[in-house]
């Protein structure tokens, strides 16, 4: 059997770029809370708010540290897989994948440490606005990464002269016309992410009776927060897909699972596509409401996937289940937010045993709900690199062959598995460990620039310390 | 039309970014490479305090010059990474697994073993790439229209391996005089024992790589041999840093081993740099043919002119802050 450089590097890009993209969009939305915490804990001095910041603050730095780690292999990829893509895109490309660094490199230098290791050695303001600059520096950050991937998505304010882009124009290229929609559904999903993630552990320790006074206050806010955040996040999705529908109609039209250009279009909730004979097996769907969300008109037009000839088409099944996926954990965020605010009634959402189990399992769907999304933005454009200007296979390195792109593939699942199965199992030991005050000789000795460092977490479970602390005497028969 | 010969300054930048890198991730690279060799436990503790704090700003020069590359000069990018596919991916995982090492070693106990050889094994895998990166680069690259037409293992040759292994002797050297400037005792004794045999090693194979390379392509033997020029001071700078190394560990000196080493690699450097200039992806491409558009060359250097000075300025702090011997004992836990 042949083995195809380009479904495998395909498949190598996806699996890093989906290892890597976790872990941003999670430090983006907890850097956020945590520079909240800071503030709170400065205007009131309530220790309380101090006990949830130093808590979250040490989450933060071992998902930051994993971030960092997984972005190194991100800044090669480029180059060692598609490298004619980089070659093209390098006059654009290569200037803002730099800002990101520089940024990335500027909140590290100055800010991160302070934040980190600073609390007891400069002054409660300083910290503060070193919580405020580390979670700006996330959305800086950020602002470059959506910025060269709408570029590919929607290229503008450049030329392509001899199978190089130029740019004609900074400011186009850079605020390119799907920029606005994905960079503030970005932050929305990490926003999203956070206050799911800080919920769900929250809740979890309020099964067990740990520092209840203190998860009780994460809890609440993160409710209030995601009560606002979940029902907008669909509306922008909404925006972010009528953009889409304007300079990407193939995409809309497999997100739709629509394979011919019409009108009254059903929005489907089952489907199996049929790409080889153009359509769909199984439909169910309710009538005419495709057409309602996309235009605004019952009997609106929405385009068909078929309406470019086939090799131009993306997977429409990878695109239209991983849209539904999306969807539907929308739809459950929103559900579990205004559960939380029917449950404020009498105060029972911190004591309401089925509502926390819920929220603990809540706290893993933001990631997929993330990655889903992403399927559906990148599957969708192919098989376009940039949209209608250079395909995957054009952009493909020309001396790759199968076999190296294997090598390297299963190369990066063995490192990732070892590496991030020890990052996440530490990750589980910081949870477990919790809010509850360390012995002195756990936080001895701190040296800046190792976010792990901040975390103060043995490796391994050590049976003889006082780990179980609070486990012993549950409130709730919680879940384990 | 153009204002400044941005090219040439970029070369400087992305030059002062490699020496920069090879400096600093260098010795503590090296420090990984000595630590399965290290006398006990405890000086393996000493040995990761003494590079902790600093290791990680040093490896974003590495990430910093990986984005510069890409936007100041694609071509050589573009060649250099599916030219170097494997090794590329050897370099990367090298130095994730040293990288984590560093986190959860000093949170291990009894799996600490395991950690003790991904930074060791990490270490040794990433400099050896380094090396062989260094090799290839001297040998040129298959090109045709400004695209990589070689195969998956050209780079792999004897010559890289000797290169690969040069480096792995170079960054022992770096790592152990390090250790001379900052440690005391029993492993500082260690480590002024092992770093003639090092040094006697980097002389050797440097020295091979010295005589192979003018061999390995016509332009650089040109460049030598042709007429008795200038850059033949640099060769002679070399051998002074190493007599000067091993005058300074035969008299017990603390901190002039590292500070000769560094000599001696800058001076290798420039060596290097002089057979190749200007060339940039040999032996086709110079570095003005592989240089990205002027603007988009002018865009970044605005803001990284803004940038460097701080990262200096915050690299030189930290290493300030963290001046002076490390103890056993202190540090991490």
């Amino acid at each position: 059997m042949e083995l195809d450089p380009l479904i495998l590097s395909r498949i190598q890009f996806a699996f890093v770029v989906s290892f890597h993209a976790i872990f941003p969009v999670f430090t983006i939305g907890l850097a956020s809370y945590i520079a909240v915490l800071e503030g709170l804990a400065f205007k009131t001095e309530n220790p309380v708010w101090v006990k949830l910041s130093a808590f979250w603050t040490k989450v933060f730095a071992v998902v930051f540290g994993m971030g960092v780690v997984s972005g190194i292999v991100m800044s090669f990829q480029f180059g060692t897989n598609w490298s004619n893509f980089a070659q093209a895109s390098a006059n654009f490309l290569g200037p803002i994948l730099s800002y990101e660094v520089v940024t990335a490199f500027f909140l590290e230098a100055a800010f991160l440490g302070v934040l980190l290791f600073g609390r007891d050695k400069v002054p409660a303001g300083v910290h503060l606005f070193a919580a405020i600059m580390v979670a700006t520096g996330t959305f800086i950050s950020s602002f470059w990464i959506l910025s060269a991937n709408s570029w590919m998505q929607t290229p503008a304010g450049t030329e392509l002269r001899d199978g190089v882009f130029y740019v004609t124009s900074w400011s186009e290229a850079i605020f390119n016309p799907s920029f606005p929609y994905r960079f503030a559904h970005m932050a929305l999903a990490s926003f999203l992410t956070g206050g799911f993630v800080v919920a769900g552990v929250s809740a979890w320790y309020l099964l067990r009776g740990r520092e209840v006074e203190a998860n009780k206050k994460a809890l609440s806010m993160c409710l209030w927060l995601l009560l606002f955040i979940a029902p907008a996040q669909a509306v922008l999705g909404d925006f972010h897909g009528l953009n889409t529908l304007e300079h990407q109609p193939t995409k809309v039209a497999a997100m739709e699972g629509n394979w011919e250009t019409s009108r009254n279009v059903p929005l489907l909730l089952f489907a199996i596509p049929d790409q080889e004979n153009q359509r769909n097996l199984h439909e169910i769907g309710i009538p005419s409401l495709a057409s309602f969300i996309l235009t605004h008109e019952w009997d609106g037009e929405v385009p068909g996937v078929s309406a470019v000839p086939v090799e131009e088409q993306p997977p429409v099944a990878i695109v239209f289940w991983s849209f539904r996926i999306m969807v539907g954990i929308g739809l459950l965020m929103i559900a579990f937010a205004v559960t939380g605010l029917v449950l404020r009634a009498g105060g029972r959402y911190w004591r309401t045993n089925w509502f926390l189990q819920g929220m603990r399992f809540m706290s893993i769907a933001p990631f997929f709900a993330v990655l889903t999304g992403w399927f559906v933005t990148e599957v969708g454009r192919a098989p376009w690199l940039v949209y209608g200007q250079m395909t995957q296979a054009e952009a493909l390195t020309p001396s790759l062959t199968g076999g190296m792109a294997l090598f390297t593939l299963i190369g990066y699942i063995v490192v990732y598995a070892l590496v991030f199965s020890a990052g996440v199992y530490y990750l589980m030991r910081v949870l477990y460990v919790g809010l509850e005050d360390r012995d002195e000789d756990e936080r001895e000795a701190d040296r800046p620039k190792r976010p792990f460092s901040a975390a103060h977490v043995p490796f391994e479970i050590d049976h003889n310390s006082d780990d179980t602390v609070g486990t012993a005497k549950p409130v709730n028969q919680g879940g384990h | 039309m153009e204002l400044f010969d941005l090219p040439l300054i970029w070369a400087f930048i992305i030059g002062f970014g490699i020496i920069m890198y090879v400096l600093m991730d260098g010795f503590d690279l090296g420090v990984g490479i000595l630590f399965p060799f290290a006398p006990n436990e405890e000086a393996r503790d000493t040995m990761m305090n003494s590079v902790a704090p600093v290791w990680d700003g040093n490896e974003t020069w590495l990430v910093l010059g990986g984005a510069g590359l890409l936007a100041a000069f694609p071509m050589v990018y573009s060649i250099f990474l599916p030219a170097l596919y494997i090794g590329v991916f050897l370099l990367l995982a090298g130095l994730i697994f040293r990288g984590v090492a560093f986190e959860f070693r000093f949170k291990a106990r009894t799996s600490r073993y395991l950690w003790n050889w991904a930074f060791a094994g990490g270490s040794t895998v990433a400099s050896f790439a380094q090396g062989a990166v260094v090799g290839a680069y001297i040998q040129g690259f298959e090109t045709a229209n400004g695209v990589y037409v070689g195969g998956a293992l050209d780079w792999l040759t004897p010559f890289t391996v000797l290169t690969g292994l040069g480096m792995l002797a170079g960054y022992a050297l770096l790592g152990s005089t390090w250790l001379i400037m900052k440690t005391e005792g029993n492993l500082q004794q260690w480590a002024y024992k092992i770093t003639l045999p090092l040094l006697l090693a980097v002389l050797v194979v440097f020295g091979i790589i010295g005589v192979w390379t003018p061999f390995v392509d016509e332009m650089v033997r040109e460049r030598w041999f042709s007429n008795l020029s200038i850059i033949w001071v640099l060769p002679v700078l070399t051998l002074l840093c190493a007599i000067q190394i091993y005058r300074s560990v035969r008299d017990r000196k603390d901190g002039m081993p590292f500070v000769a080493t560094m000599g001696l690699f800058i001076t290798t450097y420039l060596g290097l740099v002089v057979s190749r200039w200007p060339y940039v992806v040999p032996p086709e491409y110079t570095l003005w043919e592989a240089a990205s558009a002027y603007e988009s060359q002018l865009f970044l250097l605005l803001g990284l002119l803004f940038v460097i000075p701080i990262v200096l300025v915050y690299t030189a702090w930290t290493y300030w802050v963290f001046r002076g011997k490390v103890r056993a004992g202190e540090g991490y836990h």
